[in-house]
Parts: structure tokens; sequence; C-alpha cells
């Protein structure tokens, strides 16, 4: 038995070696062509003078990110606050909706379909509506973040707490379980890495949502500083509110995947 | 048709794929309703599940994010029996199928076949007087289903229990069981209930005597060609 477990532990090593090894190739990769790509860009527009207004030498927005680097930081922890507030919102009405819908048939029948409907809405035609219902703080913002939150989550929670097998049912049935240790000890245990997925898929959105609100009406944030440095020319620093975007959407992304493996680390890795 | 099993008996039901193994033996477990007839435990109707049932499935259906250990104890935690006590239960059985030093993995760790042996501790950890299997080793490789068959009757041996064996080999139904209720398909019925007077305990030798063919021919030809022919 020593040397079966012994084994079984070296091939794990392997295995973890491997994956180690294959993820730092994918960074340098990433990284390699990133850097081409910026590269590129920089010679493209010098070489043929292309006005900055149009657009911009990579050197040139991250010149101006040091110039409003006070500016940016201030407008991007607007954004950040109204992403993660909607965020956390979505989370805290879908999962708890989603446990009421698989157990009530007649939930089932009537808020999925208002669900999708819903969902079918562009959010960028209801922001504005928003705005006039709320006004133009922080809060309707919060709310496009939740409305393009809150699909994925429920979806994915919902398949999540159907998908234990129809033999472990039986045997919990077997085992006369209460419906609230069913729960507890097998559902949403299942459920989990079904839950991370809706939610690694909802956290890409919510950056979004959040520059959605700001565009229809704002006076921060990052989608706001966009509007107003294009409507100016400032072309260099809407790109650079639009690099800081990017890197908090990559940002939030990579630590929902991190609480994913902390939270769960029996689900799937890719 | 009457089907009435001896305690500690070894039973296997044997039939084509169809033909409502696995339906009889979740009736057996009180898990649906049959549609006709009676189901009664030591003389009791039975209409809702007992705890009197442990259950193995084709499929080990081990939680994940338990240890083998803490899956084993699954069913004591939800009886709600005393822990220490299901602990060590639990150690001895996970020594008795061979996975003594493995209490702590993950089952994503383990070998298929290993993961059903910790399913068969799962069944067994609350003491039932009655073990339902549903062709718990159909989805292993030949030569670990053997070696798991005949590790069942060594268990068996020393812990005695009724066991309901649902399996559509034919070979496995025999070498196993006390008796063997064959089925046949569309409509599933008990054809012939056939008793095997192998001697125990039993070996890998006993698949090449007359009386095993014979055994193995009578349940081909219910199987095959209905009752009334055999």
């Amino acid at each position: 038995m020593s040397i079966e477990s012994s084994i079984g532990t070296l091939a794990q090593d392997d295995e973890a070696a491997e994956l180690k090894q294959s993820t730092l190739k994918a960074i340098i990769g990433a990284t390699m062509t990133l850097v081409g790509l910026v590269l590129l860009w920089e010679m493209l527009v010098r070489q043929f003078q292309v006005p900055s207004w149009l657009l911009p030498a990579p050197s040139l927005i991250w010149q101006s990110m040091l110039e409003w680097r006070s500016e940016l930081v201030e407008h991007s922890l607007v954004t950040l606050y109204e992403t993660l507030m909607g965020y956390a919102l979505a989370i805290a009405i879908s999962v708890p909706l989603a446990v009421a819908v698989v157990y009530s048939p007649l939930l089932q029948n009537t808020i999925y379909p208002i669900l999708l409907a819903l969902q079918s809405m562009p959010k960028v035609a209801i922001a504005p509506l928003l705005a006039l219902w709320i006004g133009f703080g922080a809060l309707p913002k919060i709310v496009v973040v939740f409305l393009v939150c809150f699909f994925p989550i429920i979806v994915a929670t919902t398949s999540g707490l159907t998908a234990v097998p129809t033999s472990l049912m039986d045997l919990i049935r077997s085992l006369s379980a209460s419906q609230l240790q069913t729960f507890v000890k097998i559902r949403f245990p299942t459920a989990m890495p079904h839950i991370f997925v809706g939610l690694k898929i909802a956290i890409t959105f919510a950056v979004i949502g959040a520059v959605i609100g700001e565009f229809v009406g704002s006076e921060n944030g990052l989608g706001y500083l966009i509007l107003i440095s294009t409507s100016q020319s400032r072309t260099p620093l809407a790109f650079g509110a639009l690099v800081l975007l990017t890197v908090m959407s990559i940002v939030l992304y990579y630590a929902v995947a991190l609480i994913e493996r902390i939270a769960v680390p029996w689900a799937p890795r890719n | 048709m009457t089907l009435a099993i001896k305690a500690n008996e070894f039973v296997t039901l044997v039939g084509p794929s169809g033909c409502g193994k696995s339906t009889l033996l979740k009736v057996i477990g009180a898990l649906i309703r049959p549609s006709r007839g009676k189901l009664s435990f030591d003389g009791v109707p039975l209409v809702s599940p007992t705890r009197e049932v442990g259950i193995v499935f084709q499929e080990p259906v081990l939680l994940e994010w338990r240890t083998v250990l803490d899956n084993v104890l699954l069913p004591a935690e939800i009886l709600g029996l005393d822990r220490a006590r299901a602990r060590i239960r639990a150690m001895d059985l996970i020594k008795l199928v061979g996975l003594a030093g493995f209490e702590q993995r993950f089952p994503r760790q383990l070998s298929g076949g290993m993961q059903q042996r910790a399913a068969l501790c799962r069944a067994l950890i609350h003491n039932p007087s009655v073990l339902l299997m549903d062709e718990p080793f159909a989805a292993l490789d030949a030569m670990t289903r053997e070696e798991l068959g005949f590790e069942l009757l060594r268990i068996w041996d020393t812990d005695k229990k009724t066991v309901i064996f649902v399996t559509h080999n034919i070979t496995e139904a025999i070498l196993l069981a006390d008796r063997v209720v064959a089925m046949t398909p569309r409509p599933g019925r008990i054809a012939r209930i056939i008793d095997i007077a192998l001697a125990r305990p039993r070996t890998i030798e006993m698949e090449f005597s007359t009386a095993f063919k014979s055994y193995s021919d009578q349940i081909r030809e219910v199987i095959y060609h209905g009752a009334s022919r055999a």
C-alpha cells in the first residue's frame, strides 16, 4: 500500500510541475505578443504621423496617464465602487433567488420567464430610464451593474443546484435526510463550481455595466472621463481611461478566480 | 410471483438491459412505489425508506469535496449517529476494504476501483441489515471487477448482511449468489429463481465446473427464451 501511495503522490507532483510550466509558458507568450503589438502601434503611428487626437501613440498615452494620474485614480475608484456594489448586490439577490426557484416549481414557472424577458432587454436602453427614475448619483450605475450581472449568476446557480446525480439523491433519500441536510451537505457544495462559472462571467460584464451607466449621465467615473476627454479632443487621456478599465476588469476577474481556488478547491481547472 | 429473501442471504438479480432490475432494486429500497404488488420487511409493510438499507451504485458518486473518511461518514452524519463510534467503524471498514492509508485522500486522487471500495464503506457505515447493490462493478475493468467480487464475499463473510445484487453479468451472478433471480425483458418479470449449491468460500476455479456451466445454461435459457421454455 505504501508503494501505491507514493506512486500516487509522484504522479501528482509531476502533473503539478507540468501545469506550472505550461502556465508560465502561456504568461510569457501573452506578454510577448502584447509588447510586440504595442511596439508595432508606436512604430506605425510615428511612421505615418497620425495626429494624436485621432490615434495617440502608446508613449503619448503613458505620458498623459502620468500627467492626469490623480484624476485617473479618483475616477477609477468611483467606477470600481459602482462595479463592486452592483456585483455584490447581484450575488446577494441572485443566489437566494436561484435557491427559491429550484425549490419552487411555481416560482420556476412565474419568475423565470420574467427574468428571461428582463435579460433580453438591452441594458443600454434601460440606463436612461434609470437616470430618469433615480437620478445621476452612484445608484443608477449600481443598478445597471446589477442588471448585467444577475442573469449569469442566477442561471449558473440554478443549473448547479440541480446538478446532483440521481443516484446520489437516491442515496440521500434512502437515509431519509431532511431538506436542510440535503441542501447543506449535497446540493450547495455541488453547485459551488457552477456558481463560480456564473460569477466569473458576471464580473467581466460588471465593469462594462458601470461604464454604460456613466455614459448615460454622470459627473465622475472612468466612463465619464472618456466622454469628456473625447469631446475635448484629449484622446490620449480617453485611451488612458480605457487602459485602466481593462486592467480593472482583468484584475477583478483573477480576484474572483483566486477566491474560487480557495473556496472550491475541487472545482475543475482550465 | 413472490420473492422472499431470507436474512443474510446473497441474492443476485440478473437479466438483460431494460428488464427492470434496477427498478426492482429501487422498489426494494422503497425509493419508488410499485405500481402493483406489495413490499414488506420483517413481515411489516414497507412504504418509506428505512435505515436498515445501504446502497451502492454503478458509479461511486462520492462527494468530491470530502476526503474518503468524510465520504464514508456521510450517512452517519445524516442519521445523527455517535460521531466517535462512527469514526471508529469507518476506520475499520476502510481497513477491511483495503483502503487503509487513503482516509485523507480526495476521490479524484483514487482509481475507479478504490472509489467503489470507499462507496461500499459508505453503504455499510450505519450497519444496515440489507445491502442493495446496483451493478456496482459494471463500470470497472474485468480484473478489478473479479477482485472486488471476491472481496465483497470476504466482507460479507465477516459481517453478514442480506445482499441484493443487480448485475447483467451471468458469471458474476452465479459466482456471488446463494440464489439467482433471473428476469426477462419487456415485460420485465421474475422468470426463475435458481438455488446455487456451490460450496463457500467461492473460488475462481468454480467457474469451470460442470455445475457452474449448468447454472449458467439455465439462466441463459430463461433470459433469451423466456420462462416457459426453461
